[in-house]
Parts: structure tokens; C-alpha cells; sequence
């Protein structure tokens, strides 16, 4: 058994706040500072502080790791690191094989030149050879689907078309690792769903890949184990579904109830008949529990559910009291426990809960929790939106001419 | 060291596309396009012309033909350095968004701008060339020094190239020491008069290690005497000095420039 070609063995990554020394002036008392005392990597000078803290991991041959984490949690610095575009302050990164790194697609691109030139010179830069890239070409380009744009200078380009060309060249290194930083949310849905086809490929293909999103169903669909990082540690590792789970707890967690707020909404669960869930198959029941404490007495309190797609799409809405139920009064220290139960007939995609608290008669709202879950919905069938209508097909019939019922009449 | 000269050569199809970059955007866009390799230089030494001119009238005395070529021949790798040098210092910064999100050997960015100025040097040493035929300065084998004395040249320009792009991306301060570097260093080399000029002095402005070498290109070419070899050899030991020592500490700065720059 070989070494994984992936490990961190306890990365501390420190960084500095503020501006670096620009300056000869700044630098010249920083340099006999340093000259002077002896140097402590392990301790944090002014304004300095981890990025990363203690992160060991390993990913193994073949695998694909998901890696995610709220803004600033050290997610990119992974990828830095991984990539050997920075040295770890402590610890060790050990990689084998050749890595790609999908970071910034298009991030060689000079916009004076023209497409094919661009393929050439990123392609290069991506560690490619020319010899390889020509081969690659038509391959490439097909896939950007910009033939008749191709000896076009790139800055008259649209940004969807500059991704989709800097993302086409991307797909087609070979690696053994391949890093991926976010870029599935380029170009239009069919190239995203060309993308997506394209990771998949490369993950069966052998390849061990490190992906990195905020796209929350893009990890669990692509990958069976995720990492989550929080403020420059490692918070979990383990199946996706679990660490998910477990990063949308947290982002509840974060939230900071306002302690003058007269009623607030404490706690909201999303789960099936028996636990907690976070993926959910397109037409199964799921339940969502809320719970709302009182500081002061509040009259005629309702529930609002709101149901968002990943592009803040509303696609569901509807409240206790729409449904019937007559709104509570709360008095202080009361709790009120309410449990919608929702048959989810929806596409593929991740959706977001809301919640809110309404007095309808007041027209006032008292408490609101958006995003406060996230559900992520695989449909049994292959369709795209954001509901599923259940489709089969019914009639699939060719008439062919000359024996069908109204023959096209032959010209002479 | 070894492994970097062995990365490098795994990379140089980068190196190529990366120099292929500059040249073709320099001359996108432009009315003259590829003429302007030729008329940079063009004008270079037509300014050293006037001002070697300019010296003999001042001075009461005849300046002679070859005088004129050795100017040309001197002005030439002179307008090399001047570009080599701003642009491999520059080479770093200007390409921020590379050097921060994908891996490569970062040396190749300051070698791809000095290899672009190189296909302009070679473009004005073929005009050179068509000159010096059309003058019948006539040929000999001394010339055969004007490969090593070029090589060694490129090489000490490749060398500070790299220091500066390194020292220019930790402190801008560099970029704006090189430009005036640039713009005044021309007074204190021998380009567009010869060391002998000043008879006291003369051995003094040869210390420059670019000196000797342009020295040793003129009487080459234009008088086909064999260069002065010690001072040939000693911008030999400065242009290895500056290559080895210039890529060792480009190399032990570079895990700090994704973070530094």
C-alpha cells in the first residue's frame, strides 16, 4: 500500500492583518527585529493570527474529498497550500502525482489575445504541453462550444463565454489530483451540468479530487467524504451527508437571538418520521420542527414556512394560520412547538427553509430565520427545475411519411 | 539548483508561450506592429550617433566611420538590457493573479520577458548585421567572439532580471529605483563613447561588468581586434554570480510571494 498521494500532517498557516511593510522604512526595523530575536514560528506577533491551526488530514487514492466551511474559515488556504502556491508556516503537505487546480478559471487569460491563442498559453500555464494542448484542441473548444468564435480576441468575449472557455480548458488536464475552488457556478444550467459530468468523469477515471463550494448539494452528490473547516481547524471529517448535517448546524448556531426581541424563534429541525435528515429523496415526507419562546406576552402569533431554490428562488410558501390553525397567544416564558409535515415534491437541488413569525391582524412580523435548514432534494427520475411534476411519457409514436394517415404528397 | 534548471526545462513550452504572450500583445493593436522592434533600436542608435557626433564637434575633432558603428553595435544589446530589465522587474507584479492562484515556477516570468526582448535583439542585430555589410566593415574570426560576449550578456541581464523582479514584488520602492537606474545608467557605461575617452578614468568605468562586454563587441566587430579578455573575464564571474546567486534567492523568496505580494 503506497502513501496517500494527499496529506497534511498538523499545517499551521499564520497570516498578518493589515498592510505588509511596504516600505524600506518599515522594513529596515522589522529586519533587525528579526536578526536580533531569536525566531518563534509557534508564537503570534501583533496583528497576526492562524489561518490555519493544527489541520491534519489525508485523502486517499481515487477519492473525492468535499471540502466546506462559512467565508474565511481557511478553505481557500487548504487549496493554497495543496496547490504550492504558499509553504505551510508549520507542519508538513505531502503530495503525489500531477496536480491541477481548478481555482480561477481563466486566471492566464490576456484579453488582447484571441481564443485559440488563450487555449495555447493557459493551457500551458495549467502544465500542459503544447504538443497535448493541440491535440486537446478541438476537444476543447467543442466543449466551450465557441467554434465560431475562437480567433476572436477574448476581451470581446461576454464573462459567460470566458468562463466557459477558461473552465473547458481546465477540464481537459489530465491530473492525478485535481483541485476544484468554486467553479461549478459558471455559465448557464446545461454547462454547469456539463461541468458537473465532467468531475464525475474525472473522479471515475482514478483521479483524487479536493472540491471546494458553498454549493452544498454539488459536494454530497460528488463526494462521499467532506471536511468541514471553522475558523482555521478542522470542525469535522466523515460522509458527507453527516458533515453537512453537521455545518448547517453550526450556521444555525450562529445565530444571535436578540435578548429584547418579545418572542423569537429558538430552534428549528428538519427531519423524516425517525431523525434528523439533510437529503431527502423527491416525493418522501419531511418534518420540520419549530420551536418559539416568549420574553413578553404576544397575542395572535403564526407561523410562516418559506421554501427557497439555490438561487433564492421562492418556490414554496405557506403559514399555520393559512393552513387552519387558529394563531397562539404566548404569555412570558411560554414555548410554542409547531410541526409542519411536507411531502417534498420537488426537482433536484438544495433547497433552504425560512421561517418567520407573523401577527397577521397587526400586519407585523415579530422573528425571522432565513436560511435556518437546508434540504437536499435527489429526484427518482432525471428532470431539472424546481418541482417535480412526477413525468412519464405517454405516446412516443413516429408516423412515417408515406404510410402515416395524411401522406406528404410526392412532387413531380 | 539542479532541480530548479530540471523543472524549468519540463516547463519551457510555459517559458515559450509565456514569451510568445508578450511579444504578440506588444504589438497587438498597433499601427506599425513588428516594425517597432526594429525602430526602437532604430532610434537608440540614431540618438548615440548624434551624440558621438555632437562630442567630436565639441571637441574639434573627426569622427570616423567605424567610430559611428561601434556606437551602433554598442546601442543595440544596450536598448536589450533597458528592456529586459524593465520589463523582468515589472514581471512579477504584473502578473499578480497568476503568481497568487496557480503553481508554477515563478522564474519563468522574469526568463519569458527577457526571452521576448531577446527576439527583439535578435531582429536589430539582423539589421545590424545588413548595416555593417552595406559599410564593408568586412569580417574576421575574431567575430566568432560576438557569441560568447552576447551569451554572457544575456545571461547577466537574465540574472538581474530575476533579482529585481524578486526584490520589486517585496518592495515597489525597486520599480521606481530601476526606472531611474535605467534612465541615467547610459552617462556611466561606455555606449555611446568608449572607455579610452578618458584616459585617467578609463579603467574605472570598466568595473561596470557591461562595459567590458561592449567593449569587447565593438573592437570585435568594428576594428576585429580580440577583446580585452581579463575584463571579458571578469563579467564573466559577474554574470554567473548574478544567475546562480540571483535564482538561489529568487527561489528561497518564492514561497512568500503568493502571501507578500
Amino acid at each position: 500500500m503506497s502513501a496517500p498521494p494527499v496529506v497534511f500532517d498538523s499545517v499551521y498557516k499564520k497570516f498578518k492583518r493589515g498592510e505588509l511593510y511596504d516600505s524600506l522604512r518599515d522594513l529596515i526595523p522589522a529586519m533587525t527585529r528579526r536578526l536580533l530575536q531569536p525566531r518563534h514560528p509557534e508564537a503570534l506577533e501583533r496583528r497576526e493570527f492562524w489561518a490555519l491551526n493544527d489541520v491534519s488530514f489525508e485523502v486517499k487514492q481515487g477519492e473525492a474529498l468535499g471540502v466546506v466551511g462559512a467565508n474565511g474559515a481557511g478553505k481557500s488556504t487548504v487549496l493554497k497550500l495543496l496547490s504550492g502556491i504558499m509553504r505551510p508556516t508549520m507542519g508538513a503537505v505531502r503530495m503525489r502525482g500531477r496536480l491541477s487546480a481548478l481555482i480561477e478559471v481563466g486566471a492566464g487569460f490576456h484579453t488582447d489575445l484571441t481564443g485559440r491563442e488563450n487555449i495555447f498559453l493557459n493551457g500551458t500555464i495549467l502544465g500542459m504541453t503544447r504538443a497535448e494542448i493541440a491535440r486537446k484542441f478541438d476537444a476543447i473548444v467543442d466543449f466551450a462550444g465557441m467554434k465560431d468564435f475562437i480567433d476572436t480576441p477574448v476581451k470581446r468575449y461576454s464573462s459567460g463565454m470566458f468562463a466557459r472557455l477558461g473552465f473547458a480548458v481546465a477540464a481537459h488536464v489530465d491530473p492525478d489530483i485535481l483541485v476544484v475552488d468554486e467553479v461549478l457556478s459558471v455559465g448557464d444550467y446545461v454547462f454547469q451540468q456539463k461541468c458537473q459530468e465532467r468531475m464525475e468523469e474525472v473522479i471515475r477515471s482514478g483521479a483524487t479530487v479536493i472540491f471546494v463550494s458553498h454549493n452544498l448539494r454539488a459536494v454530497a452528490d460528488l463526494c462521499p467524504r467532506s471536511l468541514l473547516m471553522e475558523r482555521g481547524k478542522i470542525a469535522a471529517i466523515g460522509p458527507s451527508e453527516e458533515v453537512l448535517r453537521a455545518y448547517m448546524q453550526r450556521a444555525q448556531g450562529q445565530r444571535v437571538v436578540d435578548p429584547e426581541a418579545p418572542v423569537a424563534l429558538t430552534r428549528i429541525t428538519v427531519r423524516d418520521a425517525e431523525r434528523e435528515r439533510l437529503d431527502f429523496r423527491s416525493g418522501e415526507q419531511a418534518f420540520i420542527d419549530v420551536e418559539v419562546r416568549a420574553r413578553v406576552r404576544v397575542e395572535r402569533i403564526a407561523v410562516v414556512l418559506d421554501l427557497h431554490d439555490e438561487s433564492h428562488y421562492s418556490v414554496f410558501n405557506t403559514s399555520s394560520e393559512r393552513l387552519g390553525t387558529p394563531p397562539a397567544t404566548l404569555d412570558p416564558g411560554d414555548t410554542l412547538h409547531c410541526t409542519f409535515a411536507l411531502d417534498l415534491h420537488l426537482g433536484a437541488g438544495a433547497f433552504n427553509v425560512g421561517l418567520y413569525l407573523h401577527r397577521y391582524d397587526a400586519q407585523k412580523q415579530y422573528d425571522h430565520w432565513f436560511p435556518a435548514a437546508t434540504m437536499l432534494v435527489t429526484p427518482d427520475r432525471d428532470i431539472r427545475g424546481a418541482v417535480s411534476l412526477y413525468p412519464t411519457v405517454q405516446r412516443y409514436d413516429v408516423v412515417r411519411a408515406g404510410a402515416g394517415l395524411n401522406p406528404v404528397p410526392a412532387t413531380t | 539548483m539542479i532541480a530548479t534548471l530540471r523543472e524549468l526545462v519540463r516547463r519551457r513550452d510555459l517559458l515559450y508561450m509565456l514569451a510568445l504572450r508578450d511579444i504578440r500583445v506588444r504589438y497587438k493593436q498597433s499601427v506599425m506592429g513588428f516594425l517597432w522592434a526594429i525602430l526602437m533600436p532604430g532610434l537608440i542608435v540614431a540618438a548615440g550617433i548624434l551624440v558621438r557626433y555632437g562630442f567630436a564637434v565639441s571637441g574639434r575633432t573627426v569622427v570616423t566611420a567605424s567610430e559611428m558603428l561601434a556606437v551602433s553595435v554598442k546601442s543595440i544589446p544596450w536598448a536589450f538590457l533597458v528592456g529586459a530589465i524593465r520589463f523582468s522587474s515589472n514581471s512579477l507584479i504584473n502578473n499578480t493573479s497568476l503568481v497568487t492562484k496557480i503553481y508554477m515556477p515563478r522564474e519563468i516570468f522574469p526568463l519569458a520577458a527577457t526571452l521576448a526582448q531577446i527576439t527583439d535583439l535578435l531582429v536589430a542585430l539582423t539589421l545590424l548585421a545588413v548595416l555593417l555589410v552595406v559599410f564593408h566593415v568586412g569580417a574576421s574570426w575574431e567575430l566568432l567572439w560576438v557569441i560568447p560576449i552576447l551569451l554572457i550578456f544575456v545571461l547577466l541581464v537574465a540574472g538581474w532580471g530575476i533579482l529585481l523582479a524578486a526584490a520589486s514584488l517585496f518592495f515597489r520602492d525597486v520599480k521606481y529605483i530601476v526606472e531611474v537606474f535605467l534612465t541615467f545608467a547610459i552617462f556611466f557605461t561606455p555606449v555611446f563613447y568608449d572607455s579610452s575617452l578618458f584616459p585617467h578614468y578609463g579603467h574605472w568605468l570598466l568595473l561596470n561588468p557591461v562595459a567590458p562586454l561592449l567593449q569587447g563587441l565593438s573592437a570585435t566587430v568594428v576594428y576585429h581586434r580580440a577583446p580585452e579578455l581579463p575584463w571579458v573575464a571578469y563579467s564573466t564571474v559577474w554574470a554567473l554570480v548574478t544567475c546562480i546567486g540571483g535564482l538561489a534567492l529568487f527561489k528561497r523568496l518564492e514561497p512568500y510571494f503568493a502571501e507578500s505580494i
